[in-house]
């Protein structure tokens, strides 16, 4: 019998539906990922099962069955007394979801007082069993500390450690490790693995990623718009998708689909940036704290060449020099064909990572793509309204759009407004930070083939920075890995990835997710 | 239309109507404000006289209607040179930085640890009593609040990375602050402006009360409440409808400031 078996569930939102009939089933033991775009209603779901659904929302119909009982007709104290015990919530965000003011001990410990788990001192010991089985090192010392001494990582592992404390039958960890760095979210999957294997507790693991969920589930459910489009054992539905969604999915996620690497032409190429023992300190107290260590490497002209590294490793820091929003302490960055001052803008672009920031809210448009010509008092009104159109063609936004205001645009929309005012002055070089890290998986494969077009038909360079290996071996012709401010390693995007010299590299390449079990 | 709506609506119409009253007072009443009919005196509200009459037989709504120019008007005028000077002092502060900074904020902290009254009835002594000049002396109490608000906004939409794209694309900083900066830091200025506009009101009618404003026989609400308050055992309209009038104002401007608050993103 499944032990929780959901059916033809429909959830909705002031009166509009999110879920609309779905049902499914995790059997004991079993990790069961429930994968789809943002708006799919997988979170939805999840938050149902554990009846953390937001106030304006509603279980319209259907029945959500733990055992023999139907969670859906259950009042919200009676759901209290189920969560932790019986189902556990690893939350999305490690950041947010620890109190701040308490120390990590009484936050795990919270939950075994709750529900009445044996008093203060045999407490305090298990809190310590607990830390130690998720990993934490000096578990006596991390229980004393507050959460912000500890990384992104860590937190992680003490909200795993909350979600596991009593032993539930059934933990559901929503996006468990969107927000961390990809060698950290390898460890903290094993370690959910770890942990289902030894307690035999049931994951439900909602994720956007299909590799993370392709690597570690064993069996898949895709949602789309509040849908099952298809469920399945994890290997036979990535062999062979049945709906062709689903097969789009596995086509654009980066790291399952084997795409050739993409070479330059052997003819040698005058480079279009350079850069040369670029050094930035930053004043930390009394030490100044080195964050980007005598970095050097050269682009050819019309190539992409990719900086990946985890956060912190200095990658940012450097492409903003190059652009020059930041100063450099020693060293030089130069890029040929680029003037001075406000003329070096008209030559070098940035893309920023957030498209919802990086678009002023309150202008329409047109006026975001126009802006740059008006800086630069390229032609009159007519001449730029005429290549606002051409541009929002190039970047395939219908022209209608032109008189909307962002808030009006989906993120990959907006990705491309950006890019379209990057382009308006005909740069030869676009730095792009992080630039499709925040648009799904679809959007960021259409994202990835308008930048990959761009380059065929404007010779355009790219420093591509990002911490998303499997989408550098995509649009990448040459790799530099950085790691605490260095680069580690150097070479063509095929060298890097088929014969990794650097141990860290190696590191890095085992992180992407892998469909293997 | 829901509860809020009509609450806001009705907030909307007082303002109109006192906007009214300043702007066109012979369409609300006939009767003159400042000659009175001493036959008439001291009459309770009712028949003829909405109001009631004051001590000399004057008739008291048509105080309160011709009153309305004079304290909306000083209140416009506090509010604007508050605006001016604050917003002007808030995006120097928050734009240039540093030492310049330092020493706009300085200067407006000495502003705020002076107790408002203190400060307007100060700068009163220094230019000598009026309406106007009352006017000047409560806007400049109101510079510090605006000068702090507006700089808080334009460093919080400083870091924002559109206005880093707008210098991307080749903005010039004086470009950038009048598309990006300016435009998305208004706001909460805005709301804070009709917030102390009620608040103005209120400030004036104190200092007009106190004797600093307006000369009798003008009809100034402030001065009205000061002159009937001699009868405030015997006739009680007198201080109480036009007070009740100044708090309608105020409140109605407070929920109008709220409102905008609440629609900017």
């Amino acid at each position: 019998m499944s032990l929780l078996d959901v059916r033809d569930l429909a959830v909705s939102y002031d009166g509009r539906r999110a879920v609309e009939g779905i049902s499914f089933t995790v059997d004991p033991g079993e990790v069961v990922a429930l994968v789809g775009e943002s708006g799919s209603g997988k979170s939805t779901t999840a938050h149902a099962v554990i009846g953390l659904l937001p106030g304006n929302a509603t279980v319209d119909r259907g029945r959500i069955l733990l055992g023999d009982a139907d969670l859906a007709t259950w009042s919200a104290r009676r759901m209290e007394a189920l969560r932790g015990a019986q189902i556990g919530l690893v939350p999305q965000d490690p950041a947010n979801s620890l109190n701040p003011v308490k120390t990590i001990g009484a936050q795990v410990g919270e939950v075994m007082r709750i529900h009445g788990r044996g008093d203060r001192w045999e407490i305090r010991r298990q809190v310590v069993e607990l830390l130690t089985r998720v990993g934490l090192p000096d578990p006596e010392t991390r229980a004393r500390q507050y959460p912000h001494e500890l990384s992104g990582g860590m937190r992680q592992r003490v909200l795993i450690a909350i979600a596991i404390a009593l032993r539930p039958r059934l933990v559901i960890a929503d996006e468990p490790t969107s927000a961390l760095d990809a060698t950290v979210q390898r460890r903290i999957l094993d370690l959910v693995d770890d942990l289902r294997a030894e307690f035999g507790t049931a994951v439900l693991l909602v994720t956007h990623d299909l590799g993370v969920a392709a690597s570690r589930s064993d069996r898949l459910v895709v949602m789309k718009a509040g849908r099952v489009e298809e469920q399945g054992h994890t290997a036979a539905v990535l062999a062979a998708p049945e709906a062709a969604y689903t097969a789009k999915l596995l086509r654009d996620a980066p790291a399952l689909s084997v795409r050739e690497y993409r070479e330059a032409e052997p003819a040698p190429r005058e480079p279009a940036i350079v850069l040369h023992d670029l050094v930035k300190e930053f004043r930390l107290g009394r030490r100044p704290f080195r964050a980007v260590d005598r970095v050097s490497f050269e682009v050819p002209r019309g190539t992409t060449h990719a900086l990946v590294g985890e956060s912190g490793s200095g990658k940012t820091t450097t492409a903003r020099m190059v652009v020059r929003f930041t100063e450099p302490t020693s060293g030089t960055v130069t890029i040929p064909g680029a003037g001075e001052g406000r003329r070096f803008r008209r030559h070098v672009q940035l893309v920023h990572q957030n498209p919802y920031g990086s678009l002023d809210p309150r202008q329409s448009v047109a006026e975001i793509v126009a802006e740059p010509l008006r800086n630069f008092r390229l032609g009159d009104r007519a001449a730029r309204a005429a290549r606002v159109a051409e541009l929002l063609d190039r970047v395939a936004l219908p022209r209608d759009l032109a008189g909307r205001r962002p808030r009006e645009l989906s993120g990959g929309q907006r990705q491309r407004v950006a890019i379209a005012r990057a382009l308006a002055v005909e740069p030869g070089v676009l730095v792009l930070d992080e630039a499709v890290s925040a648009l799904d998986v679809t959007v960021q494969a259409q994202i990835l083939d308008l930048l990959e077009q761009l380059q065929r038909d404007l010779g355009l360079t790219y420093l591509f920075i990002s911490h998303d290996l499997a989408v550098v071996r995509q649009i990448s012709h040459t790799v530099s890995v950085m790691s605490e401010g260095r680069i580690v390693e150097s070479g063509t995007t095929r060298q890097v990835f088929t014969e990794p010299g650097a141990p860290y590299t190696r590191e890095l390449l085992a992180a992407i997710p892998e469909p293997v079990r | 239309m829901n509860r809020v709506g009509l609450g806001l609506a009705a907030a909307w119409l007082v303002i109109a109507v006192a906007l009214l009253w300043a702007v066109v007072p012979g369409l609300f009443t006939g009767y003159d404000p400042i000659a009175g009919v001493p036959a008439e005196k001291l009459r309770p509200p009712g028949g003829p006289h909405l109001f009631g009459t004051d001590p000399v037989g004057r008739d008291l709504f048509a105080r309160v209607v011709h009153g309305s120019a004079h304290s909306l008007s000083g209140a416009f005028t506090a509010v604007a040179v508050g605006l001016l000077l604050g917003t002007l002092l808030g995006v120097l502060a928050g734009s240039a930085g540093g030492l310049a900074d330092d020493a706009i904020m300085r200067l407006v902290d000495v502003l705020l640890s002076v107790p408002g009254l203190l400060l307007a009835l100060t700068v009163i002594i220094l230019l000598g009593p009026g309406t106007v000049n009352v006017a000047i002396a409560v806007g400049v109490g109101s510079v510090a609040a605006f000068a702090r608000l507006t700089r808080s906004e334009v460093v919080r939409v400083r870091r924002t990375d559109y206005v880093e794209a707008a210098f991307g694309s080749g903005g010039r900083y004086p470009a950038v602050l009048w598309r990006h900066v300016l435009p998305n830091s208004l706001g909460p200025v805005v709301a804070l402006a009709a917030l102390q506009f009620g608040l103005a009101i209120l400030a004036i009618s104190t200092l007009g009360f106190l004797g600093y404003g307006a000369e009798p026989p003008t009809p100034e609400w402030g001065l009205l409440i000061a002159e009937g308050r001699n009868y405030l055992a015997t006739s009680w309209w007198l201080t109480t409808l036009p007070g009740a009038v100044v708090v309608a104002v105020v409140l109605a401007a407070g929920r109008i400031s709220r409102s905008i608050g609440k629609d900017t993103p």
